[in-house]
C-alpha cells in the first residue's frame, strides 16, 4: 500500500525557486491559492447539488442541516479532511523534504544547467 | 463599438475538462478532480493572458527607468535584465502565482492517479495484453544521468519512477496534467504536434512516403500516433527509456485502435536498430531534457540508422536570434530556472546547423521552420488563437 496523500504533495527533485524577498510570505501566498483552488471545487460541486435539487425536490433544510453520516460516510470524510489539509499545506510538507533529503536533490538549476551544458 | 470594447468583450474561456476525449487507459476522473481542472486551467489561461504579458508593462515602464537611472546606461545583458527582473515586485508575485499553478497542477493530477494506482496498472494491463508483441520492456536499462538529476517540469518522481509493479502513474498524470498547462492548445488528446507534423509534410512534401518511422523519446506516444495514423502502410516505432511511459503509452495506442505502432524501451543514445533502416526519425519536445553529450550522441545515432534520402526532424525551441530583444531572452529562460527545465537554456543558445552538420548533415538539406498547431475542435481554443511550434531538421 501507498501512502498517496503524502506522495501526491512531494517534492520535485531540484531547489525550489522563491521569488519574494521573505520565503513565508510566499509559501502564505502559495497555501492562499491552494484555498481558492478548493474553493472554486466546492463551489462547483454545491452547483452540482443545486441543479440536482431543482430537479429532483427531494431534500429539505432540515434534512441537510439534521444529516449525521454513517460509520463509513464519516471515515471517508475524514479522508478527505487529510487529503485536503495535505493539498493546501502542501508547501509546507515539501520545505521539510527539502531539509530531509540529501543535497543532491536541492541542486539550483544554474549548476545542473552547467553541468548538462557540459557533459 | 471601438477596439477596446471588442477586446474587453472578448472573454476566452479555456475548455471545460468534462467534454475532454478520454481514451481507454486515461485516469477515472471525480467530480471534484474534474473541478479541480477546471479551476486550474482557468488559472493558467489567466496567468498567461493577464499576469504574464505585465511582466513586459512593468519592465518598460519601472524597471528599465530604474535601472538607466541607477547605472547611467540601458540594459547590455539578459544577466542585467534578470537582476533587475527579480527585484521587482511584479515580477516576483507573478513568477511566484506560476510556480504555485504548475505545482498545484501536478499535485492535482497525482492525487488523481496516485488513489487508483492499482486499477490504473489493470487497466493498462488489460489493453497491453491484447497485443503483448507490440511492446518490448527493458528492465535492464539504465535511465539516463539527466533524467535523473532533476524532476523536469515539477513532476515529482519524474518519468521513470515506479511505485508498484506494472506501474503507469506518473504517465497517466502527465497525460492528465499537459492539458491543463496548456489550457488546451494542443487538443483533446494533446496531440496537436504530430498532426501538425503530418499536415505540414503532407503539404510541403506529397512525394515522400516513409515506410519506417522512428520516434525517439516518444514518452506516452501522445504525438506518436498521429505519425502512425496518417501513414498507415509504414511500420511506426516509439522508443523511450521509461517504462510507466511505455505501458502507458501502449495501452493508450491499443484502446484508440491505432495498429501500426509499436514501443521499445531503448535510449535514443544508442538506437536499437540497423543502419539506414528509417525514412524518417521524429523527436518532439525530447531533446531539451537531455544534455550536451546526449544531443551529441542523439544526432549522430539518427544519421547512422536514417536511409538515404531520409528526413530527420526535431519539434524544439528555436535558438534566440540577434534581433530578439534582452527581455525576451531572459523571458524565455523562465522555465530554465523556475520550472526545472535546466537544459533550456543551452537548448536556446545552442547553433543547431553545426550540430546537424558535425552528424553529417549537408548544408544544403538543413530545413527550419514552424507549424501551427492543429486542435481537433476549435471550440477549446476560441479566439481563433493558434500556438506555434519551432521545427528543425533535415534530410540525409
Amino acid at each position: 500500500m501507498i501512502n498517496e496523500i503524502l506522495l501526491s504533495n512531494n517534492k520535485a527533485k531540484g531547489q525550489r525557486p522563491y521569488f519574494f524577498s521573505d520565503e513565508t510570505v510566499e509559501r502564505v501566498l502559495t497555501i492562499t491559492m491552494a484555498v481558492a483552488g478548493e474553493l472554486a471545487v466546492t463551489r462547483e460541486r454545491l452547483d452540482t447539488l443545486e441543479r440536482l435539487l431543482q430537479v429532483k425536490q427531494v431534500v429539505t433544510d432540515d434534512e441537510i442541516e439534521y444529516f449525521i453520516p454513517t460509520p463509513e460516510q464519516a471515515q471517508k470524510r475524514q479522508h478527505w479532511h487529510a487529503d485536503y489539509i495535505a493539498r493546501i499545506l502542501r508547501i509546507v510538507q515539501q520545505e521539510l523534504e527539502a531539509i530531509q533529503q540529501p543535497d543532491e536533490n536541492n541542486r539550483n538549476m544554474e549548476e545542473i544547467l552547467e553541468e548538462l551544458g557540459r557533459s | 463599438m471601438n477596439r477596446t470594447d471588442e477586446k474587453a468583450q472578448a472573454i476566452n474561456l479555456p475548455p471545460v475538462y468534462n467534454h475532454v476525449e478520454k481514451h481507454g487507459a486515461f485516469p477515472e476522473i471525480s467530480h471534484d478532480e474534474n473541478a479541480r481542472f477546471n479551476f486550474l486551467t482557468n488559472l493558467n489561461r489567466h496567468l498567461a493572458t493577464v499576469v504574464k504579458p505585465g511582466n513586459k508593462v512593468a519592465f518598460d515602464k519601472r524597471i528599465k527607468p530604474w535601472f538607466q537611472a541607477r547605472t547611467g546606461h540601458d540594459f547590455h545583458t539578459p544577466a542585467e535584465v534578470k537582476e533587475a527582473m527579480q527585484q521587482d515586485t511584479y515580477y516576483q508575485m507573478s513568477s511566484a502565482l506560476r510556480r504555485a499553478t504548475l505545482e498545484m497542477t501536478q499535485q492535482a493530477s497525482r492525487s488523481m492517479v496516485l488513489r487508483q494506482i492499482d486499477s490504473l496498472a489493470d487497466k493498462a494491463s488489460y489493453y497491453n495484453d491484447q497485443r503483448p508483441e507490440t511492446l518490448t520492456l527493458n528492465p535492464d536499462l539504465e535511465i539516463p544521468h539527466y533524467l535523473k538529476v532533476v524532476d523536469y517540469h515539477c513532476l515529482p518522481g519524474g518519468y521513470y519512477t515506479e511505485y508498484i509493479a506494472g506501474d503507469v502513474a506518473n504517465a497517466a498524470a502527465e497525460d492528465a496534467s499537459f492539458f491543463v498547462t496548456t489550457s488546451g492548445e494542443f487538443g483533446e488528446l494533446s496531440d496537436g504536434s504530430g498532426k501538425a507534423l503530418v499536415n505540414w509534410l503532407t503539404h510541403n512534401y506529397p512525394e515522400f512516403k516513409p515506410r519506417r518511422i522512428l520516434d525517439i523519446g516518444c514518452g506516452a506516444g501522445l504525438n506518436t500516433l498521429p505519425l502512425a495514423i496518417e501513414n498507415p502502410d509504414a511500420e511506426v516505432i516509439g522508443i523511450d527509456v521509461s517504462a510507466p511511459m511505455l505501458r502507458y503509452g501502449h495501452a493508450r495506442a491499443v484502446s484508440l485502435g491505432v495498429e501500426n505502432v509499436r514501443f521499445i524501451q531503448a535510449n535514443a543514445e544508442t538506437i536499437p536498430f540497423d543502419n539506414d533502416s528509417f525514412d524518417w526519425v521524429q523527436s518532439t519536445m525530447f531533446l531539451h531534457e537531455t544534455s550536451i553529450r546526449a544531443i551529441n550522441n542523439i544526432v549522430r545515432e539518427v544519421y547512422r540508422v536514417l536511409a538515404s534520402g531520409g528526413l530527420m526532424l526535431h519539434v524544439e525551441h528555436a535558438q534566440n536570434t540577434a534581433e530578439m530583444s534582452l527581455f525576451d531572452q531572459f523571458m524565455r529562460d523562465w522555465d530554465t530556472f523556475n520550472n526545472n527545465e535546466p537544459f533550456y537554456r543551452v537548448m536556446h543558445q545552442m547553433d543547431k546547423t553545426e550540430w546537424m552538420k558535425s552528424a553529417g548533415f549537408q548544408s544544403d538539406n538543413l530545413l527550419q521552420f514552424g507549424i501551427p498547431i492543429v486542435n481537433n475542435n476549435h471550440q477549446l481554443v476560441g479566439n481563433g488563437f493558434q500556438a506555434r511550434q519551432n521545427v528543425f531538421g533535415a534530410w540525409k
